[in-house]
């Protein structure tokens, strides 16, 4: 076991153990501060694949924006923040079925089959070929042109939402 | 043993200490982890070090500003007042209040100290002094500074006190905002540089800094960067006479120390980041053969930054909310969207219809574009201006016929008329 494997094996365990700890504990807040533990050690995990600009937007916009809404989005909403409301509703029997089978065949796949190890790839240039993949005609310029419009779409839905009637 | 360079006397500090562990018989892996720690340990000591300072001379300057002296008593030129209140603040009791969430509370000014200190890892001193030199170093510094807005929201939340979370709630709306615009104006740099690696920003500005080929997405930058570390003329977050504080209102002692740390380090750290982005860092006469010179001029280009972050504080009021947000929403974020389209295009047009061009001429097209850019903006103000005065004026010849008529006492109508 060398060095990058011990500390694959404590960032997983501290994504796994926060990640828990997001849905089980009753204080909101305290949910939103373990999701952003949780948000973190998965950027640090993409570091250790060597994918540096994953790692940078997953915490730009995960940490930077999500987690920052969900805590306004708390401070804002009233009795949010007690701790009295029940953390599960009717439907816990069918969401731990699905939750259980979603897992097993995850789980069964992965053992299934025999992943290949990728070669080592040459990482220097990684962000100019990713902008130039985004408008090339033949590898992802149609994703991202209907992801421009679909952000479009709903930035000029939440200012309608927002915005005064007329 | 390593040659002497007095050029670059700090690399050869650093590959004496390798040296020397190496003749001691230490393993090479370790010889190279030590030589890391004490590298990161010293860039971190400065950055912590340094508030010691710069809070001393903002008090000095603003003290000038307003016709006072400012700190005088303790040392030379009240040279030592900085340690004087280090020492006041460790020596004052430690509160935690009764109904905090103490994790929360205590782990809140940690957090605001450590997403400050871990942007001078990308930071270049030196054409041979950089931290981590990695190619997504501009994006890194916005995802360090989202952690900052994280530590004051948690600050403000676990302090169980109302004014405490009002100071949150204005961190939220106005961090988040005023990220908008400067994440969109740092487009500019990366596209002029043609890289997100810091180093590459400034070793791209060698012919002219790029506050010459882009001055209004470096205006806006350094405006936006003011407002990012929350103070006057952006300062609703703490707000002394509405909210007596805001977030830190609870804090006390050292705590409340680290705050204060937080802010100042925070408020040189932009200084640092604008003279590395718009200013050419440490470029200027003989900077690429004698490297300490280029931490010369990067100290001289950060501290000239850090008088205007001075005296823009003492001089502008606190703007009220309504208009903070219009000016973010209204006036920033169209303004850095149609620069980033301006600098694309035209530098587009001048790399491909003039190939053999050079430098020089790019970067007077470019600052001939902003020119024109700016004085089409001062034309669009100048209207919306004068569209707003007609409003008005129309509007208060039809209330002033009004009140003539009614003449109701209490009704500002008639307030309004009869003050004319």
């Amino acid at each position: 076991m060398n060095l990058s494997q011990i500390i694959f094996l404590v960032v997983g365990a501290v994504t796994i153990i926060s990640a828990v700890l997001v849905v089980t504990l009753r204080n909101l807040v305290h949910s939103a501060l373990w999701l952003i533990v949780t948000l973190f050690s998965v950027a640090v995990l993409f570091v250790l694949l060597e994918a540096g600009f994953m790692a940078v937007v997953q915490v730009v916009l995960y940490i930077g924006a999500i987690a920052i809404l969900i805590i306004f989005a708390m401070m804002l909403t009233r009795r949010a923040m007690s701790d009295e409301a029940s953390q599960t509703n009717g439907q816990w029997p069918a969401s731990l079925l699905i939750a259980a089978a979603a897992f097993v065949s995850l789980a069964g796949l992965l053992n299934a089959n025999a992943w290949p190890a990728l070669p080592a790839a040459d990482l220097s240039g990684t962000v100019r070929q990713l902008g130039l993949a985004l408008v090339n005609l033949n590898a992802f310029v149609l994703p991202f042109e209907v992801a421009s419009v679909l952000l479009i779409v709903a930035l000029v839905g939440a200012i309608y939402v927002a915005g005064e009637k007329r | 043993m390593p040659e002497f360079n007095p050029g670059n006397v700090l690399i050869y500090l650093y590959q004496l200490l390798g040296w020397w562990l190496g003749t001691l018989g230490i393993p090479a892996p370790i010889v190279v982890l030590i030589q890391l720690l004490v590298s990161i340990i010293s860039v971190g000591a400065f950055a912590l070090l340094l508030p010691i300072f710069t809070i001393w001379l903002e008090r000095k300057v603003a003290g000038r500003f307003q016709d006072r002296l400012g700190p005088n008593r303790v040392g030379p030129y009240g040279l030592f007042q900085s340690f004087a209140d280090v020492f006041k603040l460790l020596t004052k009791e430690d509160i935690t209040p009764a109904g905090a969430d103490k994790v929360v509370f205590n782990l809140a000014p940690m957090l605001t100290v450590l997403s400050v200190v871990t942007i001078w890892a990308v930071v270049p001193f030196a054409s041979t002094m950089v931290g981590a030199n990695i190619n997504v170093g501009v994006l890194y510094i916005v995802a360090i500074s989202g952690l900052g807005t994280i530590s004051i929201m948690m600050g403000g939340w676990s302090s169980n006190n109302k004014f405490a979370l009002l100071g949150a709630f204005r961190t939220a709306a106005q961090l988040v905002a005023y990220e908008v615009p400067m994440i969109i104006v740092l487009l500019v740099p990366v596209m002029l540089a043609g890289s997100m690696g810091v180093q590459d920003i400034v070793n791209a500005q060698g012919t002219a800094w790029f506050i010459v080929m882009a001055p209004v997405a470096g205006l806006i930058f350094f405006i936006t960067s003011i407002a990012e570390i929350g103070r006057a003329p952006f300062d609703l977050l703490e707000a002394e006479s509405e909210i007596v504080a805001g977030f830190h209102i609870e804090y006390t002692g050292m705590k409340f120390g680290m705050w204060m740390l937080g802010e100042f380090l925070h408020a040189f750290t932009i200084c640092v980041l604008t003279a590395v982005l718009f200013l050419g860092g440490w470029q200027g006469p003989f900077a690429k053969e004698v490297p300490v010179l280029g931490i010369v001029y990067f100290l001289l280009k950060s501290f000239g930054m850090y008088f205007i972050v001075i005296w823009v504080r003492s001089t502008f009021p606190r703007i009220r909310i309504d208009h903070l947000h219009a000016f973010n929403w209204k006036v920033l974020v169209p303004v850095s969207l149609a620069a980033v389209v301006l600098t694309a295009l035209v530098d587009k047009l001048v790399t491909t219809y003039l190939p053999g061009a050079g430098d020089v001429v790019r970067a007077t097209a470019l600052l001939a574009a902003n020119v024109i850019g700016v004085l089409a903006l001062l034309g669009i103000f100048r209207q919306g201006a004068h569209a707003e005065r007609e409003r008005l004026e129309g509007g208060r010849d039809a209330s002033h016929g009004e009140a003539a008529h009614h003449d109701e006492p209490g009704e500002p109508g008639a307030a309004h008329a009869s003050a004319h």
